[in-house]
């Protein structure tokens, strides 16, 4: 396998898509190559980052209109 | 494929409970404004989109039957309440905004050719991120970059990347939610991934 061709390898990788030949071969790169193990911890790290865009807290005023909604929805 | 699972979640909001309401409607918060800015640009509207996608999961609960999970019914209703609201918008949208390029098509590579030799190995390899603080890499800087290649993304690789990485459904429930199948969904996260990838590095070199 040559990088250029593992990098795009790398999401059925992650997501465990690989078949068992494939993925030993994949395995097999990774572990002798220092960019392409930089690449798959930068998917990683991306993916993080992407997580932690969830963090967006509720606004107070929304939340409580919602609750309002709410106690009116179950005294219907 | 008749499968109902008693989701204790949606047994508490059925039964009209306000903690388990306001835990739900706080940890979905996040996830849904950033699916709603996938299809209206502005936040504020983003902001009604989300209200409005609470109000329809309210009066269509007693009929929600728990077929799929309560995450993907809330996630469906808003992707409807903002293709809706977007449609209201077209009309005054540039239209160039609405050609977007999609190339999730396209077996374009993701990573530039050019740093790979004729071989095929690395010629330009990228940094190993481990030696850089995890406050770095998780700046409020960083995250904005984030924000801006999740908006530059075509729609249909936005939608899973934020669907999968921000919101944490599984390949499953967004093959569910927007009926593409298990290889689409592989092929778009590739390609949108590497997209945010590659934004993150740009702002890390």
């Amino acid at each position: 396998m040559k990088c250029r061709d593992v990098v795009e390898l790398m999401t059925e990788y992650l997501e465990g898509t690989l078949s068992s030949t494939d993925r030993a071969r994949f395995e097999e790169h990774i572990a002798g190559c220092d960019g392409c193990t930089a690449y798959l911890e930068q998917l990683r790290a991306t993916r993080r980052v992407l997580g932690k865009l969830a963090d967006e807290p509720i606004p107070e005023p929304v939340k409580s209109e919602l609750l309002k909604a709410f106690k009116n929805w179950k005294s219907r | 494929m008749a499968r109902t699972i008693i989701d204790p979640e949606l047994e508490a909001l059925k039964a009209g409970d306000e903690v388990a309401f306001e835990a739900i409607i706080t940890r979905y918060h996040g996830p849904l404004m950033r699916l709603a800015m996938a299809y209206v640009r502005d936040h504020g509207v983003a902001e009604d989109v989300v209200q409005e996608t609470w109000l329809t999961c309210l009066r269509t609960l007693d009929r929600f039957e728990g077929r799929s999970s309560l995450k993907t019914w809330i996630f469906g209703i808003l992707m409807n309440v903002a293709r809706a609201q977007r449609r209201k918008e077209s009309r005054v949208l540039p239209f160039a905004a609405l050609f977007r390029r999609d190339d999730s098509g396209s077996r374009r590579p993701t990573v530039d050719p050019h740093r790979f030799g004729s071989n095929g190995l690395w010629t330009t390899p990228p940094d190993s991120w481990s030696n850089l603080p995890e406050a770095t890499v998780m700046s409020r800087e960083a995250l904005d970059r984030v924000k801006v290649a999740i908006e530059a993304l075509p729609e249909k690789q936005r939608e899973i990347v934020i669907l999968r990485d921000i919101a944490g459904m599984d390949s499953d429930e967004v093959c569910e939610l927007l009926a593409i199948s298990a290889t689409n969904q592989r092929v778009r996260l590739h390609r949108g991934r590497a997209a945010v990838r590659r934004m993150l590095e740009e702002y890390l070199q």
